[in-house]
């Protein structure tokens, strides 16, 4: 048993995507409460924006992490999210700032419906991610 | 005798078998109706809940949330409240969403009132208004009301079934009228069309076949079909449409008739009669704060029943007394239930801070190519015309400000012997040069240097070299000038914003004029514009934009200026004071009207729906704050919205559905009111029921908003898709689930019948149109006409209205303050119908044009246009002469009939046959065919190839 680097990057992974977590529980929250009015939208804005990009950062972190350590089929699983963040980005409103959210669109009826599926989908996502990370943390450590 | 016994023993056990079968197969349906419309039921029993249990949990943390909203708002002042603090004052849904102290302290004093008993005993009052349904139905009565709305819930599941065998309610009329629908069952019988049957607007036309689609005369707002009582009551249409008028019951049935659902509203409309309502207590529904209306039931003399939230309330005290009559205990006689449109004068309690004064503040444009344009001129001379007709009162004011590549102000404090000018050169960092209040004045106190300033200001720039345009900066320092009251800035830009924050580059490829594939740039190209828009709207001030523009000034990223903060935006291409006269008259004859027209302040609007109904989307000039409310600094008489609705609970247990616009506004003499408006619709099962309701110019206008919408965020073709497509899907599911006529044919309803007709003339508008050479700010343009104009004005720029004049009668004229006005008939938008012999009015809306034969009866031409012949009428002609005759007469009646219709002065074009500016004439020519698009028989048969496919 030893700790190699595949195992560090589990580890790091593993305690990133319980930030990830809450990040995903946050956005959950922010929007269910646009949806009940009890938010302005200018100011839900302002505080969930700032937040998208050192989201992706951190995903996009542990990926390259997870390049060099060669841990293939963790990577392929990550892809997916990671090209998804991609396109998200590059497909946002003309903005000045970081971001994502135009308090001008946000209350549409859609784009509100999407936001919050995106939230409940990423949630799943981190939680199964979580727990395929502690496996394989401890599969790293044991078979090494 | 035994047989007797027996005989009647059998019939005993067959009514009990038939009770045991009934029972069963209710219990199916009911498991069946939990099973696929869960939330369904779920509502009922929340309905009941609330209406049953006296002071429920719910209702009482309902409470709650209301004093909080409340602290919320008296903290506003003292600015402890414990949110952030946000420049958005947090409380306007408490303002709208309303305190209302009376009620709150007599709820916690007295438990609520006794729930409604199961079956009402109690009569409605004298005006008859039916209850909705009862939520729970002994099953025998309820069951043949369920059965239509599960088949329409399931039919998507087994879709084969559905071709097979129709049923559909409210059927059997047309089945007998018209044979070739006599395959349709109709067990169910007429549940919904008993009433008053509408034979007509389900009446099949075969589209490919009937040439002559358009009616003679202009068409109405189709009447929702309801009983009379409830129709007379009901809000009238220029205000309050739906665009199907026969509501679903569920979201399957709807996405089954392929039609798209929502409101156009026009809501602060000038109306000549308004029943003003001045009371201490304003009466509302305690949970879903409803204001009271027509649609309410009284249960008894001291109760009544929301007819959104279905919740009993109690009737105050004071609302016993009627003003009217005088008389004591007739609450449904008072004015608030007998109007559906109704304006309340709003206390204290509607209030953030006392009710602002009217606040105009004028930016203007003076670089180079603004004083060559020479705008200020006609500016200058329509405000010191209509100084003393600006709405307001003894505390209105006024202040202007000017830019090129700096920023100019004007103190014009009362005392000054002229006014003083001001310059701020650092544009990076705007600030005011002197306190506010120097710069706002009061108009009364210093009218004489206002005047003064305005005789001055068109010949202040006229050597001007400063070609620069610093319009973001003077944005920035116009919302700092502002913030502290809120209220009107008027901009004036004639280019491209050059300099300093907010700079734009030119984005237009001319080359691109007339592609037809890629239309790019629909959108923004900065923020800018909308932050700064979103700032002014937290402040309550409302950007009005007009561009005067010759060459491309981005008016995609300019408008979102107006845009989110409720402003208006104007339009003028090509402006210039000499070289194009009609335009200075146009720009002169708009700017009286925009000065002089009815103001609100920071206003807000809410839409309450029945429970069930939600908002899916907005569209129009505002800030939409939260899931109903909306933001609006300003709101002025022109302004419209379309709101797009969606079914989230099935309406099963009701037959009425409402919905309620309150729109909370400072009015310019500094009085808080609330201009509430309700509409009632019917309820409907069946698909047919549906087709039959459709209100097609409001869903026309409801598409075009959506399809603008499509274009900014996706592109114009696929809008142009999308708008095709909602042709093609609404007429074959049409065609496939309730005419049973041969499938060849292209059939439509007599209610969809004008629908292909007006999506042709959308494709082929300004905004959509493709492969017509269009200039990019022109588009832009439509697109916010399209989202921000009522109903009425808008369908005349989707489809012109075409008049033959040269042979006007009074035959069918009415008469208007004393004049006679001609009606003449409806023409169909195509070069056919043009005759050479005769002369034709297009009324496009915003402008006219007058068509003229070549071989025109001279009589006509020296009778109306004053020239011997049609040679001798000059290329550009824009007015009629005032002629002493009698087609003279006629002409310039009717025109000026058409033209008081509008808010904004429409221009005047006398085209002749066969010169140049016929190619603008013949673009309106819709069912014709151009180089790039459709005729309209060529559209019917692409539409009819799409349905086969």
């Amino acid at each position: 048993m030893a700790f190699t680097f595949s195992a560090f990057c589990y580890m790091l992974a593993l305690l990133l995507t319980a930030a990830l977590i809450f990040f995903a529980i946050w956005h959950i929250i922010a929007f269910d409460e646009l949806k009940t009015d009890y938010k302005n939208p200018i100011d839900q804005c302002n505080t969930l924006n700032p937040l998208v990009l050192p989201e992706y950062l951190i995903h996009a972190f542990f990926c390259v992490m997870f390049l060099c350590a060669a841990e293939w089929l963790t990577l392929g699983l990550n892809m997916p999210l990671l090209a998804y963040h991609i396109w998200r980005y590059m497909s946002r409103p003309v903005m000045s700032g970081p971001g994502l959210y135009d308090p001008t669109t946000i209350m549409n009826a859609d784009i509100l419906a999407y936001c919050q599926k995106e939230g409940w989908c990423k949630l799943a996502f981190y939680l199964l991610a979580f727990f395929y990370y502690l496996y394989g943390m401890i599969y790293v450590l044991v078979s090494s | 005798m035994l047989g007797c016994s027996l005989e009647c023993q059998s019939s005993f056990s067959l009514l009990m078998q038939c009770r045991n079968f009934i029972s069963c197969l209710s219990c199916w349906f009911d498991s069946c109706v939990c099973a696929f419309h869960f939330t369904g039921m779920q509502h009922g029993e929340y309905v009941n809940n609330q209406a049953s249990s006296a002071p429920s949990p719910l209702s009482s943390a309902s409470d709650d949330e209301e004093e909080e909203d409340e602290d919320e708002e008296a903290g506003v002042d003292s600015s402890s409240t414990t949110s952030s603090a946000s420049p958005m004052p947090n409380s306007y849904d408490a303002l709208e969403g309303g305190s209302y102290p009376d009620m709150l302290s007599s709820s916690a004093s007295s438990p609520a009132p006794d729930p409604a008993p199961e079956p009402d005993p109690v009569p409605t009052l004298a005006s008859a208004v039916p209850q909705p349904t009862k939520m729970a139905k002994p099953f025998g009565y309820g069951y043949p009301t369920l059965q239509p709305g599960y088949q329409n819930a399931t039919a998507p599941l087994n879709s084969g079934v559905q071709s097979s065998s129709p049923v559909y309610s409210g059927f059997q009329h047309y089945a007998q009228q018209y044979p070739g629908m006599n395959q349709l069952s109709s067990s169910l019988g007429g549940l919904s069309l008993q009433s008053s049957p509408q034979p007509d607007s389900l009446r099949p036309v075969n589209l490919t076949q009937e040439r002559n689609i358009l009616p003679m005369t202009p068409i109405w707002a189709p009447v929702p079909n309801l009983n009379v009582d409830l129709r007379k009551l009901n809000c009238s249409p220029d205000s309050f449409r739906c665009t199907l008028t026969n509501i679903p019951q569920t979201q399957a049935l709807l996405n089954k008739a392929k039609l798209p659902l929502g409101l156009l509203l026009h809501p602060f409309r000038d109306l000549t009669q308004l029943p003003v309502i001045t009371s201490n207590t304003i009466v509302r529904c305690r949970s879903c704060r409803t204001y009271i209306n027509p649609f309410v039931s009284f249960i008894d003399q001291r109760r009544w029943k929301c007819n959104l939230c279905y919740r009993v309330n109690d009737v105050p005290e004071e609302f016993m007394y009627n003003p009217l009559t005088r008389s004591y205990g007739e609450p449904h006689k008072r004015p608030e239930v007998q109007n559906s449109t109704v304006e309340f004068i709003a206390s204290s309690d509607y209030m953030l801070r006392p009710p602002q004064p009217a606040v105009y503040l004028f930016v203007l444009d003076v670089s180079h190519n603004a004083v060559e344009a020479g705008y200020l001129t006609v500016l200058c001379q329509s405000l010191l015309e209509n100084l003393d007709k600006l709405p307001g009162d003894s505390r209105t004011r006024i202040g202007f400000m000017t830019f090129d590549s700096t920023i100019h102000f004007y103190n014009l404090q009362e005392g000054l012997s002229q006014p003083q000018m001001l310059i701020v050169s650092d544009i990076d960092d705007v600030f005011l040069p002197t306190p506010p209040d120097s710069l706002l004045v009061n108009l009364y106190e210093s009218k004489e240097l206002i005047k003064d300033l305005l005789n001055a200001l068109p010949n202040m720039f006229t050597n001007t070299r400063e070609t620069h345009s610093a319009l973001g900066p003077a944005l920035q320092a116009a919302f700092k000038l502002m913030s502290p009251t809120g209220g009107r800035v008027s901009v004036f830009q004639t280019q491209l914003p050059s300099i300093g924050a907010g700079l734009l580059q030119s984005r237009e490829d001319p080359n691109q004029r007339s592609s037809t594939k890629v239309v790019q740039h629909l959108g923004p190209a900065t923020d800018f514009y909308k932050k700064l828009a979103l700032d002014c709207s937290g402040q309550q001030t409302a950007v009005d934009l007009f561009l005067l523009s010759s060459q491309y000034s981005d008016l995609a990223s300019l408008a979102c200026i107006s845009k989110y903060s409720a402003g208006c935006i104007y339009y003028y291409p090509s402006f210039h004071y000499t070289h194009n006269p009609s335009q200075a008259e146009k720009l002169h004859k708009d700017l009286k009207r925009y000065l002089t027209r009815k103001i609100g302040f920071e206003a807000v609007m809410r839409i309450r729906c029945t429970k069930g109904l939600s908002m899916h989307t907005f569209h129009g000039n505002f800030f939409v704050r939260s899931t109903d409310l909306l933001s609006l600094a300003n709101i002025n008489p022109d302004a419209g919205f379309a709101v797009q609705l969606s079914i989230e609970e099935n309406l099963t247990d009701t037959s009425l559905v409402c919905f309620q616009t309150a729109l909370l506004y400072t009015s310019s003499k500094g009085e808080r009111r609330i201009r509430v408006h309700t509409l009632c619709l019917p309820v409907v099962s069946s698909l047919a029921d549906v087709y039959a309701g459709v209100d097609v110019q409001a869903a026309i206008c409801l598409l075009a908003n959506m399809a603008v919408d499509r274009s900014v965020s996706s592109s114009l073709s696929d809008a142009r898709d999308a708008l095709v497509n909602a042709v093609v899907d609404s007429l074959s599911a049409y065609g496939s689930t309730v005419s049973n006529l041969q499938h060849s044919a292209l059939i439509a309803p007599s209610s969809l019948k004008l629908f292909p007709l007006y999506v042709l003339a959308l494709l082929k508008q300004k905004a959509f149109r493709t492969g017509t050479s269009t200039r990019l700010d022109d588009r832009v343009y439509a697109m916010c006409q399209i989202k921000s104009q009522p109903l009425v004005h808008l369908m005349k720029m989707i489809h012109p209205n075409l008049y033959r004049i040269d042979r006007l009668t009074d035959e069918g004229a009415i008469h208007v303050n004393d004049r006679v006005v001609p009606q003449p008939p409806l023409q169909k938008l195509s070069a056919e119908k043009l005759t050479r012999e005769g002369a034709f009015l297009m009324d496009c809306g915003y402008v006219f044009y007058i068509w003229i034969g070549k071989s025109c009866d001279n009589n006509f031409i020296e009778d109306v246009l004053g020239y011997p012949n049609f040679a001798s009428i000059p290329q550009k002609m824009t007015h009629l002469p005032e002629l002493d005759t009698l087609p003279s007469e006629r002409a310039r009646s009717f025109i000026t009939w058409l033209r008081d219709s509008r808010p904004l002065s429409p221009l005047l074009h006398v085209v002749k046959d066969e010169s140049p500016a016929t190619t603008e004439f013949f673009q309106h020519l819709i069912e014709d065919r151009t180089e790039a698009a459709f005729s309209y028989y060529e559209f019917l048969l692409h539409i009819q190839q799409q349905i086969c496919k």
